[in-house]
């Protein structure tokens, strides 16, 4: 069986809510049965500030819990896409904000980029689940992670209050991540 | 992607049913709850209040006590006292607090007062970098108090370890009636895995042996060969008494040498005597090692993957990881030494580990790198890779 090791680093600002969809992500891989890190790096502050999350993925023990070049790179702010891109792999898959994100110092072969910010809003009514409209659309094109494991993870993480909201931003991604793949 | 990729995403094998995404903070609290605590005193501190955060809402559910007090000091405090009236006690803290509670501690080592305590290690000196990793209190673990007090200090480096060394912590707590120290890295306290937890009907648990004499016959530190004496509770109809000061076997204070020759005699013992016992080590691809690598916490984690990168490239090394690191695993690194030409020390600190190699290194040929960093990061496995290229 050959060995693999996926690496994500969800990175933006404190208050963006990438930490939680880290977890979600790490809890989906976890239900998928992978072998999965989830760590974190954030400042004092609760909101701002950079902020990170890696998660690893593999089907074998993995020792070094952080992503050190990245399969799949979400950048929410022009600061973390610039401190992270140069990591990114070259068949790596870029995915942006771009209200936030308007320079690339780097060419990327795969690259998502979308007004995330502005349709969650158009379509949801709040920016706030916008980091489950990334993570699904991010999640759905990595295929490592089935539809309904995400779902389940999204409950589970989650208070019920808030589901509903989220499992539509989920939906939302998932179709944004269809029309990436046409873009491509 | 194409089908060929899509096979080779399937999982060698699917977790097992009852995997658990755990962050190590949890993993210690449900540790801790599995050993059968039921006091936490303390005050919360980043990267450690997860640890707090789950006791407060888990320890009324069991009959367990959680008190937040003023400050750490109070905390520390708290929890003396919950353990000598019986209580399996504890507290979490970091770096800032672990230095308040060392007056404390000692005290509970010099009392002889069963209880663990928990460091979710941030960089330092003083306040520091809050949510950021380092390995800067390993010698503050071993020496943060006055005087020759004993020190047992257990180190996970997994999810699934940090739940079982608490479960340990408590159980040496309560074998050898002292405070027990839980070092873990902030990368570690904050990172989730996917983890199997042991059905606690399985787990070993210690419980602190109780008097068997009619009160009035009995001794709070009566000499015993192997093991200390048992521990009667307050309210038990017991009576004895309690000081940091140096103290006879009903625990009063005294002056007079013989009897503080049997206290401190006492205190060394529990250690020296019991050495196979606290001392756990592991060991990792060290066959034939020409190189090793001794690393603990999140380095020993980043050693792994540079030492399988190594001997993928045909280098012989190895590492060589200390579970419990007070006592320091002498034995086993005076081995290590003797089998190996070098030995790579990489830690989140100036070098308070390979001190000890240091201590230990008889022949002034072998050769002892100390790789350090105290910049709020972690060391990388390339950075631990470089070094070893570098010697082989």
């Amino acid at each position: 069986m050959n060995r693999f090791r996926k690496e994500f680093r969800l990175s933006g600002s404190g208050g963006q809510g990438l930490i939680v969809a880290g977890i979600i992500l790490a809890k989906a891989a976890s239900n998928e049965g992978y072998k999965v890190t989830q760590t974190q790096s954030f400042g004092p502050e609760a909101r701002g500030g950079s902020s990170r999350t890696d998660v690893v993925i593999s089907n074998n023990e993995i020792y070094f819990p952080e992503a050190q070049s990245f399969d799949y790179l979400i950048a929410l702010t022009q600061e973390a896409c610039d401190k992270y891109l140069f990591d990114l792999k070259e068949d790596g898959l870029l995915l942006i904000d771009s209200n936030y994100v308007k320079n690339l110092s780097m060419t990327v072969n795969n690259i998502v980029e979308v007004d995330f910010s502005d349709i969650t809003i158009e379509k949801l009514g709040t920016a706030l689940p916008m980091n489950i409209v990334t993570l699904s659309c991010i999640v759905k094109l990595s295929n490592l992670i089935s539809e309904k494991a995400l779902e389940r993870a999204i409950k589970e993480i989650m208070k019920p209050s808030i589901h509903e909201i989220n499992i539509k931003a989920m939906k939302l991604g998932f179709e944004l991540s269809e029309q990436a793949k046409m873009m491509q | 992607m194409t089908k060929k990729e899509e096979k080779m995403n399937v999982p060698t094998e699917k977790n097992e049913p009852h995997t658990q995404l755990l962050q190590g903070n949890e993993a210690v609290a449900l540790g801790a709850l599995a050993a059968g605590v039921n006091f936490f005193g303390g005050y919360p501190i980043t990267p450690s209040t997860e640890v707090a955060e789950y006791l407060s809402e888990e320890l009324p559910k069991v009959g367990g006590k959680y008190i937040m007090l003023e400050d750490e000091i109070a905390g520390m405090c708290s929890v003396i006292g919950a353990s000598l009236a019986g209580a399996k006690a504890m507290t979490a803290t970091s770096g800032p607090g672990f230095s308040l509670m060392q007056e404390a501690i000692g005290y509970a080592k010099q009392a002889e007062v069963p209880c663990v305590v928990v460091n979710v290690m941030r960089s330092g000196p003083s306040t520091g970098l809050p949510t950021k990793p380092s390995q800067g209190d390993i010698q503050q673990a071993r020496w943060g108090s006055h005087g020759d007090a004993p020190a047992i200090v257990l180190y996970p480096h997994t999810v699934r370890e940090a739940f079982d060394l608490t479960v340990r912590a408590f159980n040496l707590s309560e074998k050898y009636r002292t405070c027990v120290t839980l070092l873990l890295d902030e990368v570690l306290g904050h990172m989730r895995e996917a983890v199997v937890l042991p059905d606690p009907s399985t787990l070993r648990i210690i419980n602190r042996l109780k008097p068997s004499v009619p009160p009035e016959w009995y001794k709070h530190y009566e000499e015993n060969q192997k093991y200390p004496t048992p521990l009667a509770s307050y309210g038990e109809g017991y009576r004895f008494h309690v000081t940091g000061l140096a103290h006879d076997s009903l625990g009063f204070p005294t002056n007079k040498s013989s009897e503080v020759a049997v206290m401190m005699n006492r205190l060394k013992k529990k250690i020296i005597h019991n050495i196979r016992d606290l001392v756990q080590i592991e060991t990792f691809k060290m066959d034939n090692a020409k190189i090793a690598v001794f690393a603990a916490g999140i380095c020993a984690r980043s050693a792994k993957s540079a030492v399988n990168q190594a001997r993928f490239d045909g280098i012989p090394v190895g590492l060589l990881r200390p579970l419990t690191i007070w006592p320091f695993p002498d034995d086993a690194a005076k081995k290590m030494l003797r089998d190996v030409d070098v030995v790579i020390v990489p830690e989140l600190n100036e070098g308070q580990m390979c001190r000890e190699i240091e201590r230990l290194k008889m022949d002034p040929k072998s050769k002892l790198i100390s790789l350090t960093k105290v910049d709020g990061e972690i060391i990388t496995p390339a950075e631990i890779l470089r070094v070893i290229r570098e010697v082989n």
